[in-house]
């Protein structure tokens, strides 16, 4: 008996939570589509007709755009790098005996234990020394860089739950170790290549830290950074619509994704956290 | 097959190594050679001060507000974010024994995911919006449920600045652990529960003595991944706050002073000592965090 009263106290609760989680987001894409002088007058009213200038002008003044496009280059850069490193440097740990294999792997993942912030100053004059602060390839280095300890623990695991015999056929087939690696073992592992790919895609793609810091040059600003820069200076503070619509710009790719391939960005993001 | 195996290894890991060790390994150990030196960036000028750094850190106004903001983070976001999590999690997983889960089940954890996915940067700039004293969410909502007098410039009063970041963290953690902690319920045996039932247990003593100890495992680790959250908060308190760090360092977290030491008054010698500390602070916070739940788990088992 007591359990029907209290259910459709439980499902209000439910209900609440996604309410709260909602709402901000519902609000920032209708803010976006309103007048500042709509904006100013209520946060509930719904915008006369909608205005989706301040989309166009988010895009092109604000830069958004080109923010979009510079995270593009610098995300896609460093996951394909790091996935590439990062899964054969697993595979060698994984599958082949070496002096140092241990010592090695420990090195690497114990990346994993370190905050950033631990690394900035010194990043910051490595990366200074390199000639590379503000440019696509050095962002494009340290992103993979940093992303590389998880990837290798991760697909690490990974290549040793592969049976064996079916590289060794490959190798009696007179397969090379490269080819082995690249024709028949990387295939195996595409269930935890997608993953770890995911995985570093949203960690990559959110990154706000390491660009804060790099990547001085406001042409080459990525999304993150852009949006926050926009926010702080005083300029834009004028324009409420316009900060609204770049803020629903920034979020929408990663929406669409999500709506798109939910289950597995889910699942691919809970694996990554018990592993 | 062994032909070639040392070329290949070589070859393979010559590449990851190289980037690993110039910008992750290096950077680590300068750090704390750094942390011992003056270093103001201009080289031939770092000058050895043996601990100077860090006992300037304990009369630093700035470093100490930072450090009591990331303790009461650090009581506050994990505690509050496992709770609601386990909380929404047992009620979506309810009921399993006759269907999967509570109706509408699966759009609650599609929803509830969907912060995970944003950006601290957007996190920050949305919620500085939700705050904004006249035309934002937060007082908006308040107004209309004719709690006007609740409403106030959030992120302007030393009280609430700190709640207001404090908020945003949860808000943006709660619906990952929800999925996190709702599939390893799901792994619980089907005929454990059933007995749990048939024994009359009601909802609140199975949850104790049956949910809790299976997904004891999974707290445990969401404890150490939302303790590290709650150790930096940077880009929320860098974008969302007046100052930032303000007002009267209401909001300063570790992260904010160091960034500010080092790359606002060039006090890199001095910046590298903070992320030192912040680095034992973290060694010994995993370390007491896995002890102390993993007592908790023989107690309650």
């Amino acid at each position: 008996m007591r359990r029907h009263a209290t259910e459709p106290l439980l499902h209000l609760a439910l209900l609440a939570w996604a309410a709260l989680v909602t709402l901000p987001l519902a609000w920032a894409v209708l803010s976006s589509l309103k007048t500042d002088a709509e904006i100013f007058a209520s946060p509930w009213t719904i915008p006369g007709q909608l205005h989706w200038e301040n989309w166009a002008r988010a895009w092109q003044e604000a830069s958004i755009g080109r923010y979009l496009l510079n995270t593009l280059i610098v995300v896609g850069g460093a996951l394909a790098l790091v996935m590439l490193l990062g899964s054969l440097t697993a595979y060698c740990l994984a599958r082949y005996e070496f002096p140092g294999n241990r010592l090695v792997y420990y090195a690497l993942v114990a990346g994993m234990l370190f905050p950033v912030f631990l690394a900035l100053v010194p990043l910051f004059f490595v990366v200074d020394r390199l000639g590379m602060l503000g440019t696509y390839h050095g962002l494009i280095l340290v992103y993979a860089a940093y992303a590389l300890p998880f990837t290798v623990f991760f697909l690490h695991a990974f290549f040793r739950s592969l049976p064996t015999a079916v590289a060794e056929a490959a190798f009696l087939d007179g397969c090379s170790h490269a080819s082995a690696f690249f024709k028949v073992m990387l295939p195996m592992a595409r269930p935890g290549m997608v993953s770890v790919g995911i995985f570093n895609f949203l960690g990559l793609w959110n990154q706000y830290l390491l660009p804060l810091v790099l990547n001085p040059d406001p042409d080459r600003y990525v999304l993150a950074q852009g949006l926050a820069a926009l926010a702080v200076s005083q300029g834009y503070r004028s324009d409420f619509s316009g900060l609204f619509a770049g803020l629903v710009i920034a979020i929408l790719p990663v929406l669409v994704a999500y709506v798109l391939f939910q289950r597995q960005i889910r699942s691919g993001l809970t694996a990554g956290a018990v592993r | 097959m062994r032909h070639g195996r040392t070329r290949f290894l070589i070859g393979a890991l010559t590449a990851p190594l190289l980037l690993y060790g110039v910008f992750v390994a290096s950077p680590y150990v300068q750090a704390f050679y750094l942390a011992f030196t003056d270093w103001n960036g201009l080289s031939g000028q770092a000058r050895n001060v043996g601990f100077d750094n860090f006992t300037s850190l304990w009369s630093d106004t700035a470093f100490l507000a930072a450090l009591r903001n990331n303790g009461l983070m650090l009581l506050v976001v994990p505690v509050a974010t496992i709770a609601l999590a386990l909380f929404f999690a047992a009620m979506l997983t309810m009921g399993r024994a006759a269907t999967s889960g509570v109706r509408g089940s699966g759009v609650y954890r599609i929803v509830y995911f969907f912060p995970q996915l944003l950006s601290v940067a957007i996190l920050g700039v949305l919620f500085q919006f939700v705050y904004t004293p006249k035309n934002g969410l937060l007082n908006g909502v308040l107004e209309a449920l004719g709690l006007g007098g609740l409403a106030r410039a959030w992120l302007a009063e030393p009280a609430w600045a700190l709640p207001a970041v404090i908020a945003v963290m949860i808000w943006a953690a709660v619906g990952f652990y929800v999925v996190l902690f709702a599939a390893a319920m799901e792994s619980i045996p089907r005929d454990v529960l059933e007995a749990a039932r048939l024994d009359g247990a009601g909802r609140a003593a199975t949850f104790r003595r049956i949910t809790l100890p299976f997904v004891w495992d999974t707290v445990q680790v969401a404890y150490v991944y939302l303790g590290i959250l709650a150790l930096d908060g940077f880009a929320l308190v860098q974008i969302m706050t007046v100052g930032p760090g303000g007002p009267d360092n209401a909001t300063e977290v570790i992260g904010l002073t160091l960034y500010r030491s080092a790359f606002t008054y060039g006090e890199f010698g001095y910046a590298s000592a903070m992320g030192v500390t912040l680095f034992f602070i973290t060694l010994a916070l995993t370390a007491l965090a896995l002890r102390a739940t993993r007592r908790e788990r023989v107690e309650s088992a």
